[in-house]
C-alpha cells in the first residue's frame, strides 16, 4: 500500500474520503500554485503518513481519526521520490546543503553531550532534548533572515544552534555558568540570545505564543518586513493561548509564522487520545482563515523549502501562516522519560529508520553534493566544537552568590 | 493649580504620553469605539487613530503577552485590563512573562509595558469582579506595582509607569475615577518606593494605600474628636515599599494600624507588620493592628458587601483596641 501511493504522481491530490482532508489538499495546492514550489513531492511522505491513521469509534460513536501509531515511508525510498527529482533542491546550493548537514550534526551531538553531562550532574533540572527533530529545526530557521524574530519552546537547543547561537555560550548555560547566555540564571528552557534575535526558550506550553504576536505587532507598527517564527508542539495546540493567538494574529493580519513542531506525543500522550481532531490539523486553522502548509519534518530539504514560501510570502504580505512539520523525538520527553512507557517500540523503530542523520547525508552522498570524505570531516570538526564547548563550559565560574540580585530590574 | 478628577489625570498622562513618545501606544478591551469601562480613554480613537489606539479581542492572555512581546522589541505599550480580576486570565503572561523575562535572559531583555487595572470591591459585583490582586502582583519580582489614592499622584506615577523599562502594575480603584483634586500645570513625577504623609500627626501611624487612603482619612477625622493625632501615610507604590517612612512614623508615634482594601490575609500590610516590628520594636507602645476585608469570597448583597469591606468605623475600633492594651 505504501508503495502504491507513492507511485502515485507527486503533484495529483489525494483524497482521504474526508471532507476536511480533501480541503487540505487543494488548500496546499492553491499555495503551491500561487508560489510556484513544487511541494507536493515533499509533503508526499506526510500524506502517506497521513494514511496510517486509523478510523477510531470514540465512545461517542463518532468516527475520527486516530493516530496510535504511525507508519512512516519505506526507509529505502529515504522519505524522498527520488524519480521526481533530478537534483536535491532547485533552490539551495550544495554549500548551503552542506551547511545544514553540519548543524544537523552539531546539534546531535551537542544533545548528546548534555544527556552525558545530565549523568554526570553537570548538568540539572529538566532536560529535554531534540534528539530526532533536527531536521525540523534546521529546515525552518535556515529559511530566515537575521533580522526575523525567533521565539520558541522549552525543547530550544536545538532552535539555539540553528540560528547560529555560540555554543560554548549554550553549554555553559547548561552547566549554569556565568558565561552561560543567561549568566547561568535561565538553563535548558530558557535559551535566549536577543541580540541574534532568539527571544527564548519558553517553559509554560503555549505561552510563547501571546509573545511572538507582540514582537510581530512591533514589526507591523514599525512598518518593517521582519518576520516572526514561533514554534510549538501539538501539546500547545489544546492551550487557550494558542486559540487566541491565532484569533489576534488574523485580526491584525501580524506578519507571523505558526511553526508546529508535530512530533505526535504531548509529553506521554498521543496527539491522538487528547486533541478532537487527532493528528488532523489540516482544518482546525480554518476558522481563522491562516494557510496552512504541511510538511514532512524528518525531511530538511522540503522544510527548507516549505517554509521559504512561508517567509516570502509573510514578508511580502504581512498575514499569518502556519506550517506543520510532522516529527518524532527518539528519546523521552525529557531526560527522566525512557520515552517507553506510551509507545510501542515498533514505532519508535519505524521512525528511527527516517532519522535524518541517516537519510540526509545518504542524499547528499546519493545528488553528488558532497562526498563521504567531506562529510567525515565535518562530523570531525562538529566533535572539536563540542569539545571545545564542554571545556568551556567546565572551565567557566559559578555566578557570584551576589549575582542573583542583577537583572531583577532594567 | 486646577481640580481635576482621577480619570481626568489618567486621560491626561495616557495622552501625553501618545503624544510625546512614537513607541507608546495603548491597547485593550474597549478602549477605542466604546471609549473604556471607566471612560478613560474616550475620544482616543479618533483623536490619536487605531496604531496608537488599539481595541483587543477579549483575550487576556494573549493581548497582556502581545503587549510584552511589543515591549521586548522596543515599543512602550500601555494595556488596559477591565478588571485587576481579570489578570487572573493573563496571570502567566504577567507574571512568567512580564516579570521573569529580564531574569531569566540574564538581562538581555527589557519588558517597558504598563498594564493599568481598576481595582477594588464595594459596588456589589460579587465574587468575580471585585477583588484586589495588586496585592498578589506586588510580591512578584521584576515588576512595580503603583496604586494611587489622588488624582495628582495618578498622574504623577504614571508618568514615572510610562517612562519606566521595567513592567508596572498601575492599579486604579474604581471608587477614585471620579474623585477630584489639584494638579500642578507644572510637569512632575512621583518615584515609586516614595511614600506620601497624608497628614501629620504624633498619636498614631495609619497606613494604606489607593481607596484606602480615603477611608483613613475619615477614621482619622473620628479620632481626632476623640483627641487622638492621628499621621496618614499612603503608601503609592505597593512594589516597591517605602519603608523607611512608615519606620520612621511609627518610630515617632509608637503606635500604628495598617489597612488593606484587600483581604486581610495575605494582604500587603501583613508583609509591613512584619518589616516594621523587626525594625522598630524598641518604639512600639502596642501591637501592630491590621484591618482588612474579611476572609470570604466578595458577596453580592449589599449589606454583605458592606460589612465584608473595611471602613473607618473598624480602623477607629482597631485603634481603641490598640490603645486599651
Amino acid at each position: 500500500m505504501q508503495r502504491a501511493r507513492l507511485d502515485r504522481a507527486p503533484s495529483a491530490p489525494i483524497s482521504f474520503g474526508i471532507e476536511s482532508k480533501f480541503e487540505f489538499t487543494l488548500r496546499n495546492a492553491q499555495f503551491i500554485a500561487l508560489h510556484g514550489i513544487d511541494l507536493c513531492a515533499r509533503i508526499e511522505s506526510f500524506r502517506v503518513m497521513e494514511q496510517a491513521e486509523k478510523p477510531r469509534v470514540s465512545t461517542t460513536g463518532i468516527v475520527r481519526p486516530a493516530f496510535t501509531e504511525s507508519t512512516p515511508v519505506s526507509p529505502s525510498t529515504n522519505g524522498y521520490n527520488v524519480k521526481a527529482a533530478a537534483t536535491l533542491s532547485n533552490d539551495l546550493d550544495n554549500a548551503e546543503l552542506v551547511r545544514m548537514y553540519r548543524l544537523m550534526v552539531l546539534i546531535r551531538r551537542f544533545e548528546e553531550t548534555c544527556g552525558q553531562h545530565y549523568s554526570l550532574g553537570n548538568v540539572r533540572g529538566f532536560l529535554h532534548l531534540y534528539i530526532g527533530q533536527e531536521a525540523t529545526g534546521i529546515g525552518a530557521i535556515s529559511a530566515l533572515e537575521p533580522r526575523d524574530y525567533i521565539v520558541t519552546h522549552y525543547r530550544d537547543h536545538g532552535h539555539a544552534i540553528a540560528r547560529g547561537l555560540d555554543t560554548n555560550r549554550i553549554m555553559a548555560e547548561m552547566f549554569g555558568k556565568r558565561t552561560g547566555l543567561s549568566k547561568g540564571k535561565g538553563g535548558s528552557m530558557h535559551i535566549f540570545d536577543a541580540a541574534k534575535h532568539f527571544m527564548g526558550g519558553h517553559a509554560i506550553v503555549g505561552a510563547q505564543l501571546p509573545l511572538a504576536a507582540g514582537i510581530a505587532l512591533a514589526q507591523q507598527y514599525q512598518d518593517t518586513d521582519v518576520v516572526t517564527m514561533v514554534f510549538f508542539g501539538d501539546g500547545a495546540t489544546n492551550q487557550g493561548t494558542f486559540h487566541e493567538t491565532l484569533n489576534l494574529a488574523s485580526v491584525w493580519q501580524l506578519p507571523i509564522i505558526f511553526f508546529m513542531e508535530n512530533n505526535l506525543y504531548g509529553m506521554g500522550s498521543a496527539v491522538g487520545r487528547v486533541r478532537h481532531r487527532g493528528a488532523d490539523f489540516s482544518d482546525a486553522m480554518g476558522a481563522y482563515d491562516v494557510d496552512v502548509i504541511s510538511v514532512d519534518g524528518m525531511d530538511v530539504v522540503a522544510v527548507r523549502e516549505a517554509t521559504q514560501a512561508a517567509v516570502d510570502r509573510v514578508r511580502a504580505q504581512g498575514s499569518p501562516i502556519f506550517i506543520e512539520a510532522k516529527t518524532f523525538r527518539f528519546v523521552g520527553h525529557s531526560f527522566a522519560d525512557p520515552g517507553d512507557q506510551y509507545r510501542e517500540r515498533s514505532e519508535v523503530d519505524l521512525w528511527r529508520r527516517r532519522d535524518p542523520l541517516e537519510t540526509y547525508p545518504q542524499r547528499l552522498l546519493d545528488f553528488g553534493v558532497a562526498s563521504q570524505a567531506e562529510l567525515d570531516d565535518i562530523a570531525a570538526s562538529v566533535d572539536a566544537e563540542i569539545d571545545a564547548a564542554v571545556e568551556f563550559a567546565t572551565n567557566s565560574s559559578d555566578p557570584d552568590l551576589s549575582e542573583a540580585f542583577d537583572d531583577v530590574y532594567a | 493649580m486646577p481640580e481635576i478628577t482621577f480619570r481626568e489625570a489618567i486621560t491626561q498622562g495616557l495622552a501625553e504620553a501618545i503624544e510625546t513618545d512614537q513607541n507608546v501606544f495603548i491597547m485593550g478591551e474597549d478602549i477605542g469605539e466604546y471609549g473604556g469601562a471607566y471612560s478613560v480613554t474616550k475620544g482616543f480613537l479618533e483623536k490619536y487613530g487605531d496604531k496608537r489606539v488599539k481595541d483587543t479581542p477579549i483575550s487576556e492572555a494573549a493581548f497582556v503577552g502581545a503587549g510584552v512581546g511589543a515591549a521586548s522589541v522596543g515599543l512602550r505599550p500601555i494595556v488596559e485590563l477591565m478588571s485587576i480580576s481579570f489578570s487572573l486570565v493573563a496571570f502567566d503572561q504577567i507574571v512568567n512573562m512580564a516579570a521573569n523575562l529580564r531574569y531569566m535572559s540574564g538581562g538581555q531583555i527589557k519588558v517597558p509595558m504598563v498594564i493599568r487595572a481598576p481595582t477594588g470591591a464595594g459596588v456589589q459585583l460579587g465574587a468575580t469582579h471585585s477583588q484586589s490582586f495588586e496585592t498578589w502582583l506586588a510580591e512578584v519580582p521584576g515588576m512595580y506595582c503603583a496604586c494611587p489614592s489622588n488624582p495628582s499622584d495618578a498622574l504623577g506615577l504614571l508618568r514615572t509607569s510610562i517612562k519606566s523599562d521595567n513592567p508596572v502594575i498601575f492599579a486604579e480603584h474604581s471608587h477614585l475615577y471620579g474623585a477630584r483634586g489639584e494638579v500642578s500645570d507644572d510637569y512632575y513625577e512621583i518615584p515609586f518606593g516614595k511614600a506620601r504623609i497624608d497628614r501629620t500627626g504624633d498619636d498614631l501611624t495609619l497606613v494604606s494605600y489607593g481607596f484606602g487612603v480615603r477611608v483613613l482619612q475619615e477614621a482619622a477625622d473620628a479620632l481626632a474628636a476623640e483627641g487622638i493625632d492621628a499621621e496618614i501615610i499612603d503608601l503609592r507604590s505597593l512594589s516597591p515599599v517605602d519603608f523607611d517612612t512608615v519606620v520612621a512614623s511609627v518610630q515617632k508615634t509608637g503606635r500604628a494600624v495598617m489597612l488593606d482594601t484587600a483581604r486581610k490575609t495575605g494582604g500587603i500590610m501583613s508583609e509591613i507588620v512584619s518589616e516594621v516590628q523587626e525594625r522598630a520594636m524598641d518604639w512600639l507602645d502596642g501591637p501592630i493592628m491590621r484591618v482588612g476585608a474579611k476572609d470570604v469570597p466578595w458577596p453580592y448583597n449589599r449589606g454583605l458587601e458592606q460589612d465584608i469591606l473595611p471602613d473607618a468605623d473598624d480602623v477607629v475600633e482597631a485603634t481603641r483596641r490598640l490603645i486599651s492594651v
